[in-house]
């Protein structure tokens, strides 16, 4: 079958086309060359509309207990956003953490075809799996959270060479299904756990005597030596301290030029300037990820409302449990693997604290000039649910719009960002490379996020509008593999993606240390603990798609 | 015969996953790590494998449609048990939204009592492995463990190497509430646990009293419910002073009324310890046939823990109104599908007179015969799956262990559901 989409206007930054006429061939799920001497099966009037690929989004917590966790704590928040079902779609909930079916329904009717979970502990992984199977229309993955196991941190303790290290990462990551690698407050997961309330860079794990910036480092150099295109994917220390600006640039400058993405990085830029000692430190993180071009980031933009954080740093998480709204709160230690934390926040324009974080995040993404290594989140659900992309997208693009909402915060904030001043917008261009070509690239992906040959025919069209809340919350069309499952911003078909994962070569010897550990820590067996392929795929839904590491073919 | 090592069991709800197991054709034996808990599951003969409509024999497929008939005319249908593994529940929740069915979890009622603490103020809770590696106070509150779970000291308290712990058998271990039936919580060194024994119903005051000792109050009596006041701040002290101290209860077996804010008064206290400056943490009991499993399905499928209904064509929670127990006795019910793959004892309640659809695990025996009995495979047994572990983190990966032909609840249940459509 033959599909052919006429004459929209195609943003494709991954192949250079900013926004030219032209007509996409879609054939087996892909896309494909204009056929010498073929007539369309099926042809869609475009003409003029906007076409981008499908959008990505590169961390977004959609499956893993802690989640499921957050949802269970808030009932009253899921009724007053109930989904009914129909024909086609399943009943579900939504609201700050959506139940996995409405989950994949609202990222396909705002054109996302590919989310990411960034917190995938690995003795829950299969959990992650598991919900992120129950989640329609968009492709998964997640990246596996590790720096604060146990394994991990005795053997940066024993001192245990690059190799070693490197081996246990690639085993992780096979065993978890997983796609990249993840740290949260390297180390402070576990410090926790041995009472230490905060964990500085340089601040040593009293048990193991092992600092957050040596963790960082073993790391990020394991994941270059492993070849995963993937940077590692770094939630830093200190999140939401005021000052905590220094511990981001001092984070930078502590990876040597190794790739690293720093994800949130909004939580992480506070300085602790003017009468209530908080400020932003969006300029100074914006030029450091400007000059370094080993990093990348994630900003996780908060906007006002009743939201749930839900994050691996149970030692962060608890310290701020005080501000809890509702004021309820669970906080887990996992397994000598990790942990977790939910945290309800409701954000409001007037708090002076709220209001200047959401100016913050808006000032990295203006400050931060090349969109290639910046990516459009709200950490959903931390600073806001995933639907609110439309009208973030908005404040990028529309100076005149963001002035407008700059004028309604709480006027301290206003006096204590440089908002006003920048007068940068989004183009077209830009928010695709952001939410799709780079995503695609960082997160290494082959064959999404672009609109060439034999890419994969996940393609978003919508009408173009002046308003761009408007006009991204509601595309005419989105395709997903070349078939049609969104019209009018309605679900019209339920699909069921890939989980890309990526499978890095490791000493296989390695398992023979890890099974004593596991027969004499843990409390299941090695075998028990690895994720089979067929635990994905056997529900004749899911699929895993493989890609290859650097300098790997598949 | 084959032999199959290191088999995860569905049964204890401590995810043991070390059993050797030997398969001789359809019959199973546990010889190696069973239990009194897992042998016998794991072990009982296949009895039926036959569908019955009205007490006869039938193919499946008529089995199938005699019970979509059911569901498709009744007004307000409820799905009981919930008793198997993922798969299964996920097939469930489908039928039950297409049906615009109640779900209630067999053990809600027990669950519930943590469910509305945890919605109401939330806790701080720990898993498995990390009392078996730090726990150096653990207290068991209105509980008898080693009944709920023979292996748990064994395992999880008196293992003998730990990564924190030079000497795991100077745990202390102390009881508030029900005395243990047996010596299991006796450590390796013949150290018993202290027992500050009172009447389940006096937990509230008693746990009331040791939280405000945790936070220092004064509190103006000697006693409270028989226990001296000294001998419960020894224990607040205790917990104050402990590196990891571990707070245990089992919800199901804080059987009075409103025993929901007994759980909250426990977790907050457990809040109270770390607000104090060292670490504690609350571990609740649960996870037998499935119920962590069917919490957690229902939980990412709607948002809400199970017992719920899709009534009105949208996920509704309600721990009181959708017990379907109360629903039998107000008459709100004209149909009955109970789902319970692991267990053939656990038969159904008894609804009155309602059309009834039992799909439960081979060998059940009914006082009265269902309308329609679908037995069906165990998961872990008869095919793979997965099902939760008590601490509600672990997913462990069942093994299929044998070819008995059984169909898997999962299987069963989407047939039901496609026939509702056709
Ligand atoms: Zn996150």
């Amino acid at each position: 079958m033959l599909t052919k989409l006429t004459g929209g206007i195609v943003y494709d930054p991954a192949n250079k086309i900013n926004g030219k006429q032209k007509d996409i061939y879609i054939k087996d799920g892909k896309i494909v060359n204009k056929p010498r001497n073929a007539d369309p099966d099926k042809e869609y009037n475009i003409k003029g509309k906007v076409v981008m690929a499908g959008a990505i989004d590169l961390h977004t917590h959609i499956g893993g207990g802690k989640g499921n966790i957050a949802r269970m704590l808030m009932p009253e928040n899921h009724r007053i956003d109930p989904v009914a079902h129909t024909d086609i779609k399943r009943a579900g909930t939504g609201h700050a953490m959506p139940s996995t079916f409405v989950t994949g329904y609202r990222y396909a009717e705002m054109g996302y075809t590919a989310a990411f979970e960034p917190a995938v502990l690995p003795v829950n992984a299969r959990q992650a799996h598991m919900e992120m199977g129950d989640v329609p229309m968009l492709d998964k993955g997640g990246y596996v959270m590790l720096g604060s196991d146990d394994y991990f941190l005795r053997m940066m303790t024993a001192k245990k060479d690059q190799q070693a290290i490197n081996d246990y990462v690639a085993w992780t990551i096979r065993a978890a299904q997983g796609v990249g690698i993840k740290v949260v407050n390297p180390g402070g997961i576990s410090a926790f756990k041995f009472n230490q309330r905060k964990l500085d860079l340089d601040e040593k794990n009293t048990h193991y005597n092992v600092t957050p910036r040596d963790i960082l480092r073993s790391l990020a150099t394991a994941i270059k030596e492993l070849g995963i295109k993937h940077p590692l994917h770094v939630h830093g220390s200190n999140l939401g301290v005021p000052g905590n600006v220094q511990t981001t640039l001092d984070s930078i400058a502590g990876v040597d030029g190794l790739p690293v993405h720093l994800t949130h990085v909004q939580f992480h830029s506070y300085g602790t300037e003017g009468d209530f000692k908080f400020s932003s430190g969006a300029a100074k993180i914006a030029e450091s990820i400007n000059k370094n071009k080993n990093m990348s980031v994630d900003v996780g933009q908060i906007m006002f409302g009743q939201t749930v954080t839900a994050s691996g740093d149970s030692q962060r998480q608890y310290a701020n449990h005080g501000i809890a709204s509702p004021n309820k709160w669970v906080c887990m230690d996992i397994e000598c693997d990790a942990g977790c934390g939910l945290v309800p926040f409701k954000y409001k324009d007037q708090n002076f604290v709220n209001a200047l974080q959401w100016a913050i995040g808006l000032e990295i993404f203006l400050l931060v000039d090349d969109p290639w290594r910046i990516f459009l989140t709200t950490d959903h659900p931390n600073g806001a649910p995933f639907t609110s992309y439309p009208h973030l997208i908005r404040l990028l693009m529309d100076k005149s719009f963001r002035n407008d909402m700059l004028a309604t915060i709480h006027p301290e904030a206003k006096k204590m960002t440089t908002l006003a001043s920048i007068d940068r917008e989004y183009t077209m261009q830009e928010i695709a490379i952001l939410t799709r070509a780079g995503a695609a690239k960082i997160t290494g992906l082959v064959g999404r996020g672009a609109l060439g040959k034999n890419d994969w025919a996940d393609i978003t069209v919508y009408t173009e509008n002046e308003n761009r809340e408007k006009m991204f919350e509601k595309p005419d069309y989105v395709f997903k593999n070349g078939e049609m499952v969104v019209k009018d911003g309605e679900i019209v078909k339920t699909v069921w993606g890939t989980t890309h994962v990526v499978r890095p070569e490791y000493d296989k010897s390695v398992e023979k240390d890890l099974k004593k550990y596991f027969d004499k820590y843990m409390t299941m067996k090695m075998g028990n603990f690895t994720i089979s392929d067929d635990e994905i795929t056997e529900d004749g839904r899911g699929s895993i798609t493989v890609h290859p590491t650097v300098g790997e073919k598949i | 015969m084959t032999t199959i090592t290191e088999v995860p069991s569905p049964f204890c709800g401590i995810g043991s996953d070390d059993l050797t197991i030997q398969v001789d054709g359809v019959s199973i034996k546990v010889t190696e790590n069973g239990c009194a808990i897992n042998t016998p599951a794991f072990e009982e003969a296949i009895a039926d494998i036959d569908p019955r409509v009205d007490g006869k024999m039938v193919s499946l497929d008529v089995a199938i449609k005699r019970a979509a008939k059911i569901l498709k005319k009744a007004n307000q249908s409820v799905i009981g048990g919930c008793a198997t593994d993922v798969n299964g529940m996920r097939a469930l929740m489908a039928l039950a939204d297409r049906n615009g069915a109640v779900v209630d979890n067999m053990n809600f009622t027990g669950a519930k009592r943590n469910f509305l603490a945890m919605q109401d103020s939330g806790w701080m809770n720990t898993t498995l492995a990390e009392i078996k590696n730090r726990c150096d106070l653990f207290v068991v509150v209105g509980c008898d463990l080693e009944a709920f779970s023979p292996q748990f000291y064994q395992r999880y308290l008196w293992n003998k190497e730990s990564m924190f712990l030079k000497d795991t058998s100077k745990r202390e271990v102390i009881y508030i509430g029900k005395a243990p039936s047996g010596k299991a919580s006796t450590s390796p060194k013949k150290a018993k646990a202290k027992v500050l024994e009172c009447a389940d119903a006096d937990l509230p005051e008693v746990m009331a009293v040791l939280r405000a000792l945790v936070k220092d109050h004064p509190v103006s009596v000697d006693e409270v419910a028989g226990i001296k006041i000294t001998d419960l701040k020894k224990i607040a002290d205790k917990l104050k002073k402990a590196t990891y101290g571990v707070v245990t209860w089992a919800a199901g077996a804080l059987d009075f009324s409103q025993a929901e804010l007994t759980v909250q008064m426990l977790c907050e206290m457990v809040k109270d310890v770390n607000a104090s400056g060292v670490r504690c943490s609350g571990f609740p009991l649960g996870g037998k046939e499935g119920d962590q499993t069917a919490n957690q399905v229902c939980g990412w499928q709607t948002g809400y823990p199970a017992r719920m209904r899709f009534s009105s064509d949208i996920p509704e929670y309600d721990p009181f109104l959708y017990d379907i127990n109360s629903m039998f006795a107000n008459g709100e019910v004209d149909a009955f599908l109970w789902v319970q793959a692991f267990n053939s004892r656990s038969v159904p309640p008894h609804g009155g007179k309602i059309p009834t659809i039992v799909v439960a695990r081979s060998g059940m025996v009914f006082e009265e015969e269902p309308d329609v009995f679908i037995p069906i495979g165990t998961p872990g047994i008869d095919h793979s799956g997965h099902a939760y572990r008590l601490d509600n983190v672990v997913a462990i990966r069942l093994k299929k262990l044998r070819d008995s032909g059984l169909p898997s609840t999962a299987e069963v249940l989407t047939a039901i559901e496609q026939a509702l459509v056709s």
